[in-house]
């Protein structure tokens, strides 16, 4: 691969805090090399933005190996930015040219309130974990781990969709700001694995009561968040988020 | 949890769509079965009768009420949800998120769903309104046929009624744009009314995809069709 | 001389002792308790979620914005457990064994063999929370051989273990938060420890979002905050890991053990420039199949393709006949170090090696032509098949250094170069976790007490979770009970005021230099001369002269540094510049810690010591301690030794000719 250098201009959303306006700032970067990653060229920016005497971009990240969820930049109008299958801190600078102009915003969504700058609060996504998102096991309860055989296939599908990293991408893509990938993920996580099945009506039921509670926007099956998704959840998860909770609020037994 | 819990939450909202989906869908089966009789060239005869068959019908006539309730749920439902969905991102984005992962049509589901519910009014008005209370300005008195099913009734000629507003240019390539909507419409909307009802094995959602689209086409260029070959005179 | 308190008995009766014999705070109690845990990895969510299950009130808080992103999560292999499913001979003396033998004798037998008895509770944790672990074909649990272990006992879920076990536990904690057990204090930042009549009562911690102080008190706290790997500056520890909360702990009156034992892990993504923020790992299993090695001429430029095969050196395999390519990490990755020092070093960096699959490829080709019964195939197709036989057996890996380097690595050989993993060393704790204060607990990666001079591969997940689950609800008890008739703690305690008074006043110190070099420079600065000197091989004169520049530096951060922005709202600058200037002391000490350590052990390289073959050599009649060292004020530490007794092993000389 050829490495070469780049001068960018970089379109950013800069926002004080939660309250005030934001809007963008536009910044010249310089010799930029395309064997950066993209957070390691807003390090750069962050550099010499402090060696001006000003405000370096506050931007969440964290691990910089794609499996944290940290890193959350809406890039040229795609989440994570061009690559498919890539956090924000894989997108390497190879995927831009010589003079291209970036523009960077947060995730946007009402149940995604910025923060600083690029930061927002995914805190919505843990309590909607809290809400029924794990199996109710005590410490010291378990039986032994072989006494529960799993089926392969399900337990490979139930990997696929706890490969979920929270990070966000999908509300950030989805036209109605659902959140309907991230918590189809855990719930297909859980609901294929014998151990989840005591708790799937309860755990369907409550987790999307919250998750609409949160303020995020229903599905309307239209898959922009399966190919955002850096980690390729399936969408079909979502299908299976609908069959459970469906079943589990037919079968109710209140009126 | 309460149907009321259900029913409000989004995906119970869904489900309504979905279900009252389905069921036009079903409708649209029956319906562009019977349209196709204008094409068996017998004046109107075999659709007259079809038609005749399904107006003096009780179940049908039961059925004809809930497919309008069906309607206005599914409308009212889909303006709500389009509406709360519009909603959920109050600060929007500098740069659109575009194409990736998703088609225009299946983006805009609501705006099909307007434009078919303008065509569905303009339609309503053209047909069912004079075939069932009476008839409208434009259309003539209308021909009394002796149909030889030996109860000597008379009836509302929907075929001829056919033949004289798909004299219009302007209605015409207005239809052809409702089944071009329609067509678009369930492009997406029957795959995604099964997704939505929790279908989600891959070998029949594959399936079911290709089958929507599949009806989507043909069901919509057969409407298509009606008006076209009237206008030019094909049928007769 | 330093008391771990390790039962008496013989060795697999001492934790069945202890529990038998522990004391219990009884459920009424258990409400009225606080307990404050730092950090939600592993060990933090773990201890948290099994706590607020035993009904004390916890408080748990992480820098992150959710306790899921941990840098757990980032761990890619696999947990040993001692379950012997697989009937290859394995027990949890074998676990036991072959931890204290690749520790190289320099952990705690009590604690090791405690460790190895739990392993298996933890995959039955694991499984009962709904842990998608790899599964065979019957359903049951598959596992995997690792780290050159002669069983298989490595439970995984593809190559993001550590991600699904975090997952895990983060769950059950997210329970406990919805039941009302435990109070999550996410992008919060522990900044104190108060200590109250010689007793750990509560912290001052940072709200990173508004900047404020708090102060939040209870009857212990628990440093579950990892390892210390970014003193170095580039380690494949995430960016915000950080030794602050143990070094807070460590000026109370922590003591701080054997901090020079780090673990170097030899195939990483090499630098690829000054701007490199961290390194990324490859996992250890593509050694099994890749040859290593580097051109025979001094600064080659020629392309790999270019060098024919005679001019290569495949210098493993020439060292190390026996075990060629599969040599264990630290001997790996020092033999790549002084390839490169030497000159031999490739890419633009010079700070790199091949690993190269073009063997592999073509061995792999030969072998399904065979299975194929092909007997005719051309080269290409050959490579053709050995190509799709190694993307099935490491596809993902091969993506992810495509990502990176945007290098095809089915075509080039891969650049690889050590890069800093693991801390072995960490806070001092006693067989039941506690710290030199008492009510301080330290958990996980923070504490020093598993590992010894080496960590085996898969076992940092199993001592994480082990001291999470399966330990600390037992041993806090013990302390707990006594402290029952201890009034709750006011936040208004003089202490406390005092403790609060001390932070801002550090944090406005800091805010007030208005220097001109950011802390990201210096941290850079002070990463350059850890791994330089205090790095995988270490010298007396070296770590001198480390010492004298680490306190240069200080000087320098401490009069030079920028830090914009303001110091009540969200301000990484500040965040980080409270990092760097605790790495900063933490270097001295890890240099000291070298150097008074005159003999090698495990991750531990003095180049005075070794053997004639260039191997690690230990002293085990002057250096069989743990060096655990006592605060004393600024530069100045004092060196406290707890021996160790082996009981059951044998130390002997690793060898692997």
């Amino acid at each position: 691969m050829e490495h070469y250098n780049m001068n960018l201009t970089l379109k950013i959303w800069r926002q004080k805090n939660v309250n005030a306006k934001g809007g963008f700032e536009t910044y010249k970067v310089t010799d930029i090399s395309s064997e950066m990653s993209f957070l390691e060229m807003i390090d750069v920016l962050n550099e010499d933005l402090i060696n001006e005497g000003k405000d370096p971009i506050a931007f969440d990240h964290d691990c910089r190996e794609g499996i944290c969820g940290s890193c959350s930049m809406y890039i040229n109008g795609k989440p994570h930015g061009p690559w498919k299958a890539t956090t924000v801190c894989q997108l390497h600078m190879r995927a831009f040219k010589d003079g291209e102009t970036i523009v960077v915003e947060p995730w946007r969504a009402n149940s995604f309130p910025v923060v600083k700058d690029l930061v927002v609060d995914r805190s919505a996504f843990d309590r909607i974990i809290q809400a029924g998102g794990y199996i109710s096991v005590n410490t010291g309860n378990a039986v032994d781990g072989n006494s529960i055989p799993v089926d392969k296939d399900k337990a490979d599908k139930s990997f696929a969709a706890a490969a979920c990293i929270a990070c966000g991408a999908c509300v950030a893509a989805c036209k109605n700001s659902s959140a309907m990938l991230f918590v189809s993920a855990k719930i297909s996580h859980l609901a294929l694995l014998p151990q989840g099945h005591p708790e799937r009506k309860s755990r369907a039921i409550n987790m999307v009561a919250q998750m609409d509670k949160e303020g995020f926007g229903s599905c309307t099956n239209i898959g922009a968040c399966e190919a955002t998704c850096p980690k390729e959840i399936q969408i079909t998860n979502i299908a299976r988020l609908n069959a459970e909770y469906l079943s589990a609020s037919l079968s109710s037994d209140k009126d | 949890m309460t149907w009321k819990q259900m029913f409000t939450s989004s995906i119970g909202q869904k489900f309504v769509m979905a279900i009252t989906g389905i069921f036009l869908i079903t409708f649209l089966v029956v319906h562009v079965g019977l349209n196709a009789c204008i094409w068996a060239n017998d004046n109107g005869e075999m659709f007259n009768t079809g038609a005749n068959f399904m107006a003096s019908m009780l179940v049908i006539r039961i059925m004809e009420v809930v497919l309008f309730a069906g309607i206005i749920i599914h409308t009212i439902q889909g303006l709500v949800l389009t509406a709360a969905n519009n909603s959920k991102r109050k600060v929007g984005y500098a740069v659109e998120y575009g194409n990736r992962g998703s088609k225009w049509y299946s983006r805009s589901m609501g705006l099909l769903g307007t434009l078919l519910l303008l065509f569905l009014i303009m339609h309503i008005y053209h047909f069912w309104v004079p075939s069932r209370l009476g008839g409208i300005a434009n259309i003539k008195p209308l021909q009394e046929i002796d149909y030889s099913n030996g109860l000597g009734k008379q009836y509302h000629n929907l075929y001829l009624e056919m033949i004289q507003v798909f004299q219009n240019p302007l209605i015409v390539i207005l239809y052809v744009l409702g089944c071009i909507s329609l067509a678009y419409h369930l492009m997406h909307g029957f795959e995604s009314a099964f997704r939505t009802i929790g279908l989600h094995n891959n070998r029949y959602l594959k399936m079911l995809r290709h089958l929507g689209r599949g009806f989507a086409i043909i069901v919509s260029a057969a409407f298509a069709m009606m008006p076209i070959s009237i206008y030019l005179g094909w049928v007769k | 001389m330093l008391d771990a308190k390790i039962p008496e008995g013989p060795l697999e009766q001492k934790w069945l002792d202890y529990k038998g014999h522990c004391k219990l705070v009884n459920p009424t109690n258990k409400r009225k308790m606080e307990i404050i845990i730092i950090g939600t990895g592993l060990a933090g969510a773990s201890a948290a979620a099994s706590l607020g299950e035993l009904g004390y009130k916890v408080k748990a808080f992480c820098y992150q914005d959710s306790p899921r992103r941990a840098h757990s999560i980032a761990a890619q292999g696999g947990i040993n457990a001692a379950k012997n499913y697989q009937n290859d001979g394995d027990s949890v003396f074998r676990l036991f064994y072959d931890t204290i033998k690749g520790g190289d004798y320099r952990s705690r037998e009590g604690n090791v063999h405690r460790l190895a008895e739990v392993s298996v509770n933890i995959i039955d944790q694991c499984v009962a929370q709904g842990v998608p672990f790899a599964r065979e074909y019957g359903g049951l649990l598959s596992n995997r051989s690792f780290g050159g272990t002669q069983v298989q006992r490595t439970f995984y879920a593809a190559g993001q273990t550590g991600q699904q076990l975090l997952i895990g536990a983060y769950q059950a904690l997210e329970r406990q938060i919805a039941l009302g057990n435990v109070k999550m204090y996410n992008r919060h930042e522990m900044l104190d420890v108060v200590v109250v009549d010689g007793k750990a009562r509560g912290i001052i911690a940072r709200n990173l979002v508004s900047g404020e102080l708090e102060r939040h008190s209870g009857y212990a706290v628990l440093l579950c905050s990892g390892g210390y790997g970014n003193v170095f500056y580039l380690s494949t520890n995430a960016m915000g890991s950080n030794v602050t909360a143990a070094w807070k702990a460590h000026k109370k009156g922590a003591f701080f053990a054997n901090p020079c034992f780090t673990q170097i892990h030899p195939t990483c993504i090499p630098v690829s420039g000054e701007h490199q923020s961290k390194l990324t790992l490859m996992s250890e299993s593509l050694r099994n199949d890749g040859r290593i090695w580097v051109p025979k001429k001094q600064n080659d430029t020629r392309r790999a393709a270019d060098i024919p095969e005679d001019e290569r050196d495949y210098y493993l395999e020439r060292r190390y006949p026996a075990f060629g390519n599969l040599v264990p990490r630290d001997v790996a990755s020092r033999a790549a170090k002084e390839r490169c020092d030497a000159g031999y070093g490739v890419g633009t960096s010079k700070q790199a090696v091949y690993l190269d699959y073009a063997d592999a490829i073509n061995r792999y080709g030969q072998i399904e032509a065979g299975k194929r019964d092909i007997h005719d195939a051309n080269p290409a197709a050959i490579i053709a098949m050995g190509k799709e036989v190694v993307k099935e057996k490491y596809g993902n890996l091969f993506d992810m250094y495509e990502k990176i380097t945007g290098e095809n690595p089915y075509e080039v050989p891969m650049r690889i170069y050590p890069a800093v993993h693991y801390t072995m060393g960490g806070i001092w704790v006693d067989y039941e976790l506690q710290t030199t204060v008492l009510g301080l607990y330290s958990l996980g990666e923070a504490n020093f007490s598993d590992h010894g001079a080496n960590r085996l591969g898969a076992s940092a997940l199993m001592q994480g979770l082990a001291d999470g689950y399966f330990v600390i609800p037992y041993t806090i008890g013990n302390y707990l009970a006594d402290q029952i008739r201890v009034a709750p703690m006011s936040v208004d305690h003089p202490e406390f005021i005092a403790a609060e008074k001390e932070v801002a006043e550090r944090l406005n110190r800091l805010m007030n230099i208005k220097g001109k070099t950011s802390v990201e420079s210096l941290h850079k600065r002070l990463g350059k001369i850890m791994w330089d000197k205090c790095g995988m091989a270490r010298n007396a004169q070296g770590l001198q002269e480390a010492i004298t520049e680490i306190r240069q530096l200080k000087e320098e951060f401490w009069s030079d540094v920028r830090i914009p922005g303001e110091i009540n709202e969200m301000n990484n600058e500040l965040d980080k510049a409270g990092r760097v200037a605790d790495f900063i002391e933490l270097g001295e000490l890890m240099c000291l810690d070298a150097l008074q350590r005159n003999e090698s052990c495990g991750g531990h390289f003095r180049e005075e010591f070794q053997t004639e073959e260039g191997e690690a050599l230990r002293d085990d009649a002057h250096y069989m301690y743990v060096a655990a060292w006592e605060y004393k004020g600024d530069h100045n530490w004092e060196l406290h030794k707890e021996d160790l007794v082996y009981e059951v092993v044998k130390p002997t000389q690793r060898s692997y000719k």
